[in-house]
């Protein structure tokens, strides 16, 4: 159990006030000037030493992203771009930090736009984040009174000034190369890479684009060093992070708890169990819709880390954790977040396009019982096709929840397929063979 | 210096700067798939079909996206490529219609040849297959959006080639679709490349829709000579019938496309020909027998004196006619009145860079200014016009124009349009002057309409002046072009076809206007006005268009498709154009009606056949050259208003005027202007 002053997020449930004088109070813009005294070189090195991973799903170390920003300003001026287009379903804890602890992620972007001489940052929100974004605005005006924003900000003689974007509610802008794409003004598609935005991003100029819980987390790891960060959680995988628990769950919730902490413990402590109690969990998908989902085998004693969900075929995402339990159809819960990607798909390239609507339509037969055994191998060979073969991660995204469920669920189909030909299965009976049937085993 | 190699199926190859994986495996004879990747169109990636193995990349690469690096290890050939491949053809034919057999595009399609290769034997898709609406894109595109695959490359043609981006992808994922979305047609001149760009049948010819399979047609490699560019082109036959026309490769002239006009007046070689010889009697037109026609023409010649004999060579001929032509009225007749400017335009024929585009079309890429004079190199050399916009891309140069052409689909800066401005150049009292001294390669464009009368005269030879006085009329380098339109005109004034001597320039036209000809032969020349009285006109060509309606005797010829001929391109670059067809009914390749007449007059040619008419043209062909440029030619000034001239784009010539699809397009583009509507309702 996390401590209570371990806690980076001390106000995500709106207890002590989001407005600045009492994130002020928390510690929040304190010393901050300090900091960014002590030097770019200083503050990458103290991020790559806390090890800090990427909390917008991937999980890329975020001190070594910083350092791929060019060390000299040349014409192209630089940007720090922050990923705010929280879309994954089951994850909801950027919002959060947008309500309620708006300075956190404001001071992070001081800081990181100082270590990467960034004068202008870029927040792009998603377009549903209305009111949230109109937070975050009252939030940067507040900073901007107090001096702590725009020119000399904080006394630093550093210049900074952020930028609201809103999104206009496509799901692949948070990829980020479609985000900078859509920032620009254009329609959201993913560009190539190489290059990356390091080196030509934000209307061809180096950006670096973090998450929203990336950069708020940053000044705290500053202020009480890398030490105290790495200290928390798992070696690799350091540190707090935000859990996101949904579903089927007594209490739903945003918990901040360490990296590392057991899957169990995280539903039964802060959630409030499953509903029905734990015997009747059936699957949890624990790092958001685009993760690979498992079974209550595996969830009996996994760990939420990077690492730890690799090794079993999953992985931590954005820590959105959706607990399926037995009263749920697990075919028609797959098959409805394929319908989600196929309906996100952008649509540029070919792999993810054609192959999004099919999975799903193979997986709402499946889910109606009207699919034949062969189908259950041929959606594995779409899943993968589609997973490596795209230019975003997208593909991966609609392909991995798919193949969790084929990987843990397949008798669960077999069981329902009953469109598959009692012939098939008797096809040892010599005068009950029907020649076109069978005409794909034989060949 | 160490040049870059990469590894590509152990087989090591030496790579350029800025080259792609993919270009390097071809440079490794290794064949890479690919649908979206386009030499001249920028990269998206996005068909996934060009996919390779890397050394240490887990997942397979897009070998058209990824730059070659020095000491990168591919692979093509192995399983992995092998199944990525399959897989993706397999989500590409998933929605692709499986209607190959009345598909348009059959036997040249790039998703069926690739399926041979990469395609499963039988389809595993068992969903509904997606329906896309048919889009309306005008009378040259066909749409059939069912087939679409996205591959974007008429997106990216429209918007980075032809300027026009008129085209788009609306639309996410499945319901992806490329479209104009105000369902008109695309105004550019270039637009139905994007039929040859489309690897599927999306996009197909409108007007050549169900004519004819690929295979079933004679290809011939030839010239175009609807403007003076000469594109390359391939004409496809069917029998006697052009059923379609399709841009070659040619690096110096058109790279691969070709205007519409040039692919799209082939049905008017179809229509309004003219088939068997006429005789104007008692004011009407009678079908006559070659024997009857020429006997009357040269019963007719000897009752005229040989100087109120002229001719007039029209836009579509070619070296063979004009010389054949030429010889027959010198020797034949002893005339020295002809002339191929029906435009009336200035031209100062002594020095051969004085009407030719003398920077090239290459030279274009290169060049760091441009200035245009009285042009509108979009309608006026579409193909150049392309060349220009594509230089502009790369280079961002500075263009201006004087006289307003309109949109050209890159920015220039319009300038005043007196030729006070052109006093001004050259005077170096204006900034234009000082811009063009401190360019590396500059250019001036000098059109049509810059060159009317004295004005004409006064323009181009104080710019001349002021390029040769500025050093910029050298061996490497020649800064002064001229755009001309006709196909014939550069080659004509090579061979000498005009009547220009030192102090007149117009001696043809005065006399024309005078009343001082009395027969008139036109060859071909459908373009020129002037009043008929009682001249006896021979018209010798293979349109009944304006020329054939005044004419007393027609005689029928061929069309550039029919013949084997020579062009000369306003760059002065000689091009063979090869014969695709043959003549309709009784017409006769144009070169042998003069044999004929010759014969009859017992004053024979000195050619009988057409390799000894080409040896001939070889060895009689002028191309003057004289370096020596007189300085101090000042002209007097003329204050004159330069005007660029409206041209009917697709109304220029005999063929164009009789095609059907020239005519749609032509009536499209009127009411568009007008309404901003094309279709009703």
């Amino acid at each position: 159990m996390l401590k209570d002053e371990d806690r980076i997020f001390k106000n995500l449930y709106n207890d002590l006030g989001w407005n600045i004088d009492s994130a002020e109070n928390r510690g929040d813009w304190l010393k901050t000037k300090d900091i960014i005294l002590k030097g770019k070189d200083w503050i990458i090195k103290e991020i790559k030493d806390s090890e800090l991973r990427g909390r917008g799903g991937a999980g890329f170390p975020t001190g070594l992203k910083l350092s791929f920003a060019p060390k000299e300003v040349s014409a192209r001026p630089h940007y720090l771009v922050i990923n705010a287009d929280e879309s994954e379903p089951g994850t909801c804890k950027d919002r959060d930090i947008l309500r309620f602890e708006p300075q956190k992620l404001i001071e992070g972007c001081l800081i990181t736009s100082y270590a990467i001489s960034a004068h202008a940052c870029y927040i792009y929100i998603r377009g549903e984040f209305f009111r949230e974004g109109q937070r975050l605005q009252e939030a940067i005006d507040q900073a901007y009174k107090k001096n702590f924003l725009g020119k000399d900000a904080c006394n630093t003689g550093w210049n900074l000034d952020i930028h609201i974007h809103y999104g206009a509610g496509a799901y692949i802008c948070g990829e980020e190369t479609a985000l900078l794409e859509s920032l620009e003004g254009k329609k959201g598609l993913p560009r190539l890479k190489p290059p990356f935005p390091a080196i030509i991003g934000l209307y061809g100029c180096p950006t670096i684009v973090n998450n929203v819980e990336t950069i708020s987390v940053v000044p705290t790891i500053l202020k009480r060093g890398a030490k105290w960060f790495k200290s928390l959680g798992k070696p690799k995988n350091t540190g707090t992070k935000i859990f996101c628990i949904s579903g089927d769950v007594n209490n739903p919730c945003n918990v901040e708890e360490e990296m590392g902490v057991s899957l169990k413990y995280l539903i039964e402590k802060h959630a409030g169990g499953v509903v029905g109690g734990w015997n009747n969990l059936q699957a949890v998908i624990p790092g958001g819709s685009s993760m690979p989902l498992l079974p209550k085998s595996i969830c009996e004693t996994i760990t939420m880390d990077f690492d730890s969900l690799i090794k079993v075929k999953s992985g931590l995402g954005t820590a959105g954790v959706v607990v399926i339990n037995k009263d749920q159809d697990i075919i028609r819960c797959i098959a409805r977040i394929a319908k989600f990607y196929k309906h996100e798909s952008c649509g540029q390239c070919t792999p993810c396009r054609e192959g999004s609507g099919w999975m799903w339509r193979m997986l709402e037969r499946m889910a109606d019982g009207e699919a034949t055994y062969k189908e259950i191998d041929l959606l594995y060979d779409v899943t993968k096709q589609i997973e490596g073969h795209t230019i975003c991660a997208f593909g991966e995204g609609s392909a991995w929840p798919v193949q969790g469920l084929l990987l843990h669920f397949r008798d669960e189909i077999r069981k329902r397929s009953h469109a598959e030909p009692l012939i098939k299965k008797r096809s040892n009976i010599p005068y009950l063979i029907d020649q076109h049937l069978l005409e794909n085993d034989s060949a | 210096m160490i040049v870059p190699k990469i590894i590509v199926n152990n087989k090591e190859v030496e790579i350029e700067e800025g080259m792609t994986v993919l270009q390097a495996c071809e440079l490794a004879g290794a064949e890479i798939p690919r649908f979206c990747y386009h030499e001249r169109l920028s990269i998206v990636g996005n068909c996934r079909m060009c996919l390779v193995e890397m050394e240490k990349s887990p997942k397979p690469i897009a070998s058209c996206a990824m730059p070659a690096t020095d000491g990168m290890k591919i692979k093509t050939n192995t399983p992995l490529v092998e199944k990525a491949r399959k897989g993706v053809m397999k989500f590409l034919l998933a929605n692709h219609p499986l209607d190959c057999p009345v598909c348009d595009q059959g036997g040249e399609c790039d998703l069926q040849d690739q399926s041979l290769f990469y395609g499963h034997d039988s389809s595993r898709y068992t969903e509904n297959k997606r329906q896309v609406k048919e889009k309306y894109m005008g009378p040259l595109i066909k749409t059939e959006m069912t087939r679409c695959i996205h591959c974007t490359r008429c997106v990216r043609f429209a918007s980075e080639i032809a300027g026009i981006p008129e085209l788009g992808a609306i639309g996410r994922g499945e319901d992806t679709e490329i479209t104009t979305y105000l369902e008109k047609s695309m105004e550019s001149e270039l637009s139905a490349n994007v039929i040859d760009l489309c690897p599927v049948g999306a996009l197909t010819s409108k007007p050549y829709a169900f004519e004819a399979r690929s295979w079933e047609l004679k290809k011939t490699e030839t010239i175009d000579v609807m403007d003076a560019v000469g594109s390359n082109i391939r004409v496809d036959t069917y029998g006697w019938e052009v059923k379609r026309i399709l841009p070659r490769v040619n690096e110096d002239i058109n790279e691969e496309w070709i205007s519409d006009k040039t692919r799209y007046a082939c049905d008017g070689l179809l229509k309004q020909r003219l088939d068997t010889p006429y005789i104007r009697e008692n004011g009407k037109l009678q079908k006559s027998s070659w024997d009857k026609a020429l006997r009357l023409l040269i019963s007719k010649l000897k009752l005229f004196n040989s100087n109120e004999v002229a001719g007039l060579v029209g836009d579509l001929a070619d070296l063979e006619m004009i010389y054949s032509f030429k010889s027959f009225f010198e020797k034949c007749i002893g005339s020295k009145n002809f002339e191929c400017r029906q435009d009336r335009i200035y031209i100062n024929p002594f020095e051969r860079m004085n009407y030719i585009f003398n920077s090239t079309i290459n030279g274009i890429e290169d060049s760091d200014f441009i200035l245009l004079v009285g042009t509108n190199p979009r309608l006026e050399a579409t193909i150049l016009n392309a060349r220009i916009r594509k230089a502009y891309i790369k280079n961002r140069l500075k263009i201006y124009s004087i006289g307003d052409p309109g949109d050209l689909t890159y920015p220039y800066i319009n300038l005043a349009s007196n030729t006070s401005l052109i006093r001004a150049i050259a005077y170096g009292t204006h900034e234009i002057s000082e811009k063009i001294k401190k360019s590396n390669k500059p250019m001036i464009i000098i059109g049509e309409s810059a060159l009317y009368g004295e004005t004409g005269k006064y323009i181009f030879e104080t710019l001349k002046y002021f390029l040769s006085k500025n050093n910029f009329i050298k061996e490497n380098w020649n800064a002064l072009n001229i755009l001309t339109q006709q196909a014939s005109r550069v080659g004509a004034i090579d061979l000498g076809v005009h009547s220009i001597n030192e102090t007149e320039n117009f001696s043809f036209f005065n006399k024309l206007d005078n009343d001082e000809f009395r027969f008139l032969y036109l060859l071909g020349a459908d373009n020129i006005c002037f009043d008929k009285k009682d001249k006896f006109i021979v018209y010798q060509g293979s349109h009944g268009d304006k020329g054939a309606e005044i004419a007393d005797i027609i005689l029928p010829g061929a069309a550039y498709t029919e013949k084997n001929g020579l062009f000369v391109n306003l760059e002065g670059k000689l091009q063979t154009a090869y014969k695709a067809s043959y003549p309709p009914g009784d017409a006769r390749e144009d070169w042998v009606i003069f044999n004929d007449l010759a014969n009859m007059m017992k004053k024979p040619l000195d050619y009988n056949n057409i390799q000894s008419l080409q040896e001939s043209i070889k060895k009689n062909i002028q191309l003057k050259i004289n370096n020596q440029i007189n300085k101090n030619n000042i002209i007097n000034f003329v204050n004159d208003n330069i005007s660029i001239k409206s041209i009917d784009y697709y109304y220029t010539n005999s063929i164009a005027r009789s095609s059907k699809v020239m005519n749609e397009c032509r009536q499209i583009s009127k009411k568009f202007l007008f309404t901003g509507i094309e279709k009703a309702s």
